[in-house]
């Protein structure tokens, strides 16, 4: 704690007003039209700040990629689901059939409505990807808390839309999966039953269901863009955190996001595009479900009912607790959590590279919420249940004991002096 | 604003948080109809009865029929099932609920229950688990001849909608 005061640990309202005071050079505008135009409309002088004159971490890995990934992948999805959206009909007795006809008679309909299957998962590959960056590095720590909240939300906004699309084909996972995930509201005491019939408008899931859902699934990835935004708008008031959390300090840890990020984002663009496409022409059902090429059917539940994977971890959680509301809270409690991680981490180093007894536990984390995701498309018996509880207690374990109660124990390795000095180390 | 005091402040204050507190309770009004309007419609709720013929299920056989867009299992239980499910001792139930609650007085043979799993909404498979009753593919709950629930996650026995015995051999649901 005694170097609290030196260069390299900034108290957050220090760091806040540090990174206030770096400008980068950038030539004045040339052009009268331009300047005479931004006199009346100032766009072109707020894209330059953002691009040139806004300082960004000169250190930074390919791991800070996936912000920008997630934004390009959440645009796909708007585009292509824009037209999907003119060939589909959100009615129980023609929502199968006309996902049939985009596949077999729309031109090009299947390659749109792959791009979008396959682009929800793409979209949960870069956010979870941001997110495990920002859990290793610290950059839910001050002072981005509200950054870090903002990020939880979208996630949020992006499970519930993502949870509404799957019910759109009107397959048997879509009924299922939409009967046992609106049936979680009734585990709440009393008003619960009441709750779930609103959200059908109905006693069971059926047509006025499949309707708004449809309408609320077009409407939420535009809200999604507006939180976007303010996540946006938050990280350009704190900065970006960087992979050796030191603050920037001055221009020197510091370079223009043009041409540097644009280009580093580009290529890292190409890399998910590739990963995209591989899956989108040679495997576009790997990542679903067969069962929903079943149309959907009330009277019958199909034997192993899954989510998509990228809600398994969190349906283990449920599945682990054998108490129906203790499931559902010990569930939605496993995102809360997060909004709480900046208070539980409690080290006085940010980032997890110099904490060699946090690294272990965070790979450990990774790989038990794999493991998670695993033990959420397995059945719920034998010795799973006893191990999703386990890998559950440790889910739990790791934000609300190590976190807090780890530094009291860990000896952290040198933290560099500045980014510049990290920068020069590493090249 | 030189005459301005504590007195008029608070006097002020109150004006404005009551223009804030009517028009805080005239947004929630605003609000209510459209919330509402996503309950279920006048025309969910007016296909809530239905009638059924019981006459052809045999002993033993259960027949699912559709009821509010949930299935109806209505079970023609053997003698023996009868016996399993009175003999049970009630304190090792979950949901505490004797066998002849659950079914109509003389009519020990049919029991009706809404064919939806207490925990998740599932639709449980007949004859199935170890209580022989319901097993539920979803997340394993398991219930007895009775409906009632015997283990696994659902907190409850299954539901037994409303109906009345029109005639021997029909019933009405809801």
């Amino acid at each position: 704690m005694s170097n609290r005061n030196s260069k390299n640990h900034l108290t957050p309202e220090q760091e806040l007003e540090t990174f206030k005071s770096i400008h980068l050079d950038s030539p004045p505008m040339q052009s009268n039209l331009i300047k005479w135009v931004d006199s009346r409309l100032p766009i072109i002088s707020a894209l330059e700040n953002t691009l040139k004159k806004h300082p960004y971490p000169k250190n930074l890995s390919y791991w800070w990629n996936f912000g920008s990934i997630a934004g390009i992948a959440l645009l796909v999805q708007i585009l292509s689901g824009l037209f999907l959206a003119m060939h589909y009909v959100p009615n129980t007795k023609l929502a199968f059939e006309s996902v049939e006809h985009i596949m077999r008679d729309v031109n090009y309909g299947w390659l749109i409505r792959y791009i979008h299957a396959v682009g929800a998962s793409m979209f949960f590959v870069a956010l979870y990807a941001h997110m495990i960056r920002g859990l290793f590095y610290g950059s839910y720590r001050a002072p981005r808390e509200v950054l870090w909240w903002v990020g939880i939300v979208i996630f949020l906004l992006t499970m519930a839309t993502a949870f509404m699309g799957y019910v759109l084909p009107w397959g048997q996972m879509s009924f299922w999966g939409a009967t046992v995930i609106t049936n979680l509201f009734s585990a709440i005491p009393v008003v619960g039953e009441s709750i779930v019939n609103w959200l059908w408008g109905g006693y069971s899931v059926d047509n006025p269901t499949l309707n708004r859902f449809f309408v609320l699934h077009f409407l939420m990835p535009f809200l999604i863009v507006g939180i976007v935004l303010l996540h946006l708008a938050a990280l350009h008031n704190t900065g970006s955190n960087n992979p050796s959390g030191v603050p920037m300090q001055s221009k020197k840890d510091a370079i223009p996001f043009h041409p540097y990020f644009t280009i580093k984002d580009m290529v890292g663009f190409v890399a998910f595009f590739l990963v995209f496409g591989y899956f989108l022409f040679f495997y576009p059902n790997a990542l679903g479900h067969p069962d929903n090429y079943i149309p959907a059917n009330p009277m019958v539940t199909p034997p192993h009912i899954v989510p998509e994977w990228y809600f398994l971890p969190f349906y283990a959680i449920l599945r682990a607790v054998p108490d129906k509301l203790g499931g559902v809270l010990m569930m939605f409690g496993a995102i809360i959590v997060l909004f709480f991680l900046p208070y539980l981490d409690k080290s006085p180093v940010r980032s997890g590279a110099y904490r060699p007894w946090f690294r272990k536990f965070f790979y450990l984390f990774v790989i038990n919420f794999v493991f998670l995701g695993w033990l959420g498309k397995s059945p719920a018996e034998g010795w799973y249940i006893l191990a999703s509880r386990l890998a559950t207690m440790y889910y739990y374990a790791y934000f609300l004991i190590i976190l807090p109660f780890l530094p009291k124990f860990e000896k952290t390795l040198p933290v560099p002096e500045s980014i510049d000095q990290h920068y020069k180390k590493q090249h | 604003m030189s005459n301005t005091n504590s007195c008029d402040e608070t006097k002020r204050n109150l004006i404005k948080n009551t223009a804030y507190a009517v028009a805080g309770v005239g947004a929630v009004c605003a609000i209510l109809p459209f919330i509402d309007s996503m309950n279920p419609a006048q025309d969910v709720q007016a296909l809530a009865s239905i009638e059924v013929d019981v006459s052809a299920i045999k002993p033993g056989e259960e027949k699912k029929v559709m009821w509010r867009g949930k299935p109806i299992f209505i079970k023609h239980r053997t003698a023996d099932e009868i016996k399993q499910a009175q003999e049970v001792n009630l304190s090792e139930l979950k949901d505490q609920q004797p066998d002849d609650a659950r079914v109509k007085a003389g009519k020990e043979q049919w029991l009706v229950t809404i064919g939806i799993c207490t925990h998740l909404g599932c639709v449980p498979i007949g004859g199935q688990g170890d209580y022989k009753g319901w097993f539920c593919p979803c997340h394993g709950s398991q219930y007895d001849t009775s409906g009632r629930i015997r283990k696994g996650p659902a907190p409850r026995n299954l539901e037994v909608p409303p109906y009345e015995f029109i005639n021997d051999t029909t019933i009405k649901i809801g």
